[in-house]
């Protein structure tokens, strides 16, 4: 069913939302099209494509749109059932993964904050990111750490899912974050598990492969801020 | 064979009744806990101790959280009668999107409705209405959302309906005139059992708007 097809991936290179989508197609070995799109100069495209939101990043399959990271992530799951599976198939364990993708996006959110306020705020914006990073911390021991193990053996490219890709694109550049508001976010210490995780999944090729430039990354974070823009 | 179902719920919470019309289309026999909300039971706090609110669906003592996650857990598990998502990955790709909009926005501005004041309220009434013009457009002619049955955005949007009147009190405007697509779509489907049985009563509803207010010192 998927295989004489053309698939598009309008996108941004800077945005964690739009990695989601390139490393679950990259996972899944899925060829397709890339097209940068400017933040400032939206292409009539994306209007059409995606008329609500108009927001990236945005899959063209044979012409037809399919927007919002999360849910284009079940699509292609869906559409492409061969290699690795990025959902469960167990329902239980699929409402489990949709729970922490969602939480992990609220991490985002908050991290978002954390760039969006201003220095008073900011104190209050770096709790509710360590508050999100224990919970997650807690909620993700039984997927991914069973027995207490502090090595999350599964991440092996065959075997990743939603949940690794959520987490190497939202905590994939967090060098970069931490450097640009001069936080530190990810601690090994107060976050053994997730931060083992993190690094373990950002020496993936294919993580490594599509992860954005650590200083191009972090001179659009300083320009960004620099020039008032909020997320 | 079903297993042992509980719906920790709250009679007004649009979200619960999402979750109480799904187990009466699959015909699911289970029992309702309601919560006193705003006050919170420990078994609440037990059962959904990140987000600490209602529904939380527990199916054989495993708790499942967050209505549309929820939903399409019942729609998976019971899938043999009426299903609620299409079985196309486009046709439920589109379907998620809508039920994530009504999430965005329809809750959203209608909560900002009832709690907002001024200038932060009229902006939030307007921009409801386009809401659910925008709604009406993706209806076009359908008798529902997804097509020619009752499914998964139907039911995600439908217990909106029993707060209309309470967004109408707070708001002082009326909601119906303005969108008559949308009434005479809710309509349709107040017209099936599992919709007529499931949503509040809209004095209830506003009653319980009354207390929130109240407890969140609004006005």
């Amino acid at each position: 069913m998927g295989e004489e097809s053309k698939v598009v991936l309008h996108g941004m290179w800077s945005s964690p939302f739009v990695k989601r989508v390139e490393l679950a197609m990259k996972i899944k070995g899925i060829p397709f099209e890339y097209v940068e799109e400017e933040l400032s100069n939206k292409s009539p495209l994306i209007l059409k494509y995606n008329p609500v939101h108009k927001k990236v990043p945005i899959l063209v399959h044979n012409g037809k749109p399919v927007c919002e990271s999360l849910l284009i992530l079940e699509y292609i799951d869906e559409t492409w059932p061969s290699g690795p599976q990025l959902l469960p198939k167990d329902p239980y364990q699929r409402a489990k993964v949709r729970f922490w993708a969602a939480y992990i996006q609220q991490l985002l959110t908050s991290m978002a904050r954390l760039f969006n306020d201003g220095k008073e705020a900011q104190g209050k914006a770096l709790e509710e990111v360590h508050e999100k990073l224990r919970n997650l911390e807690d909620g993700v021991k039984e997927f991914y750490f069973p027995e207490g193990s502090i090595s999350p053996d599964h991440v092996l490219a065959e075997k990743l899912g939603i949940l690794d890709i959520m987490m190497s694109a939202t905590l994939g550049p967090f060098k970069a974050h931490e450097e640009a508001f001069n936080v530190k976010i990810l601690d090994p210490e107060k976050n053994p598990l997730i931060f083992s995780w993190v690094q373990a999944l950002i020496q993936l090729p294919v993580v490594k492969q599509t992860a954005p430039p650590h200083d191009k990354y972090l001179g659009l974070l300083q320009f960004l801020k620099q020039s008032g823009f909020k997320f | 064979m079903d297993g042992e179902v509980i719906l920790l719920d709250a009679y007004a919470s649009m979200f619960g009744m999402r979750l109480r019309i799904a187990l009466a289309e699959k015909g699911v026999k289970y029992e309702y806990r309601e919560e006193n909300l705003p006050k919170k039971s420990p078994f609440l706090f037990q059962m959904n101790p990140i987000h600490k609110k209602v529904p939380v669906l527990i199916h054989n003592g495993k708790p499942i959280c967050e209505s549309l996650i929820a939903l399409q857990y019942i729609d998976e598990v019971w899938h043999d009668k009426n299903p609620l998502l299409p079985s196309d990955p486009y046709k439920r790709a589109q379907a998620r999107l809508w039920a994530d909009f009504v999430d965005q926005k329809v809750h959203i501005l209608g909560r900002k409705i009832w709690s907002a004041k001024g200038e932060e309220q009229e902006a939030a009434k307007k921009e409801f209405i386009e809401a659910l013009k925008v709604l009406e457009g993706e209806l076009g002619e359908k008798p529902y959302f997804g097509g020619e049955e009752f499914g998964y955005v139907d039911v995600a949007l439908i217990p909106f309906y029993s707060w209309f009147h309470a967004y109408e009190t707070c708001g002082n405007f009326k909601i119906g005139t303005q969108c008559p697509k949308f009434v005479a779509w809710a309509k349709r489907c107040m017209q099936r059992e599992s919709v007529s049985k499931s949503l509040a009563d809209p004095e209830k509803v506003y009653d319980f708007v009354l207390i929130l207010k109240k407890h969140f010192g609004v006005e």
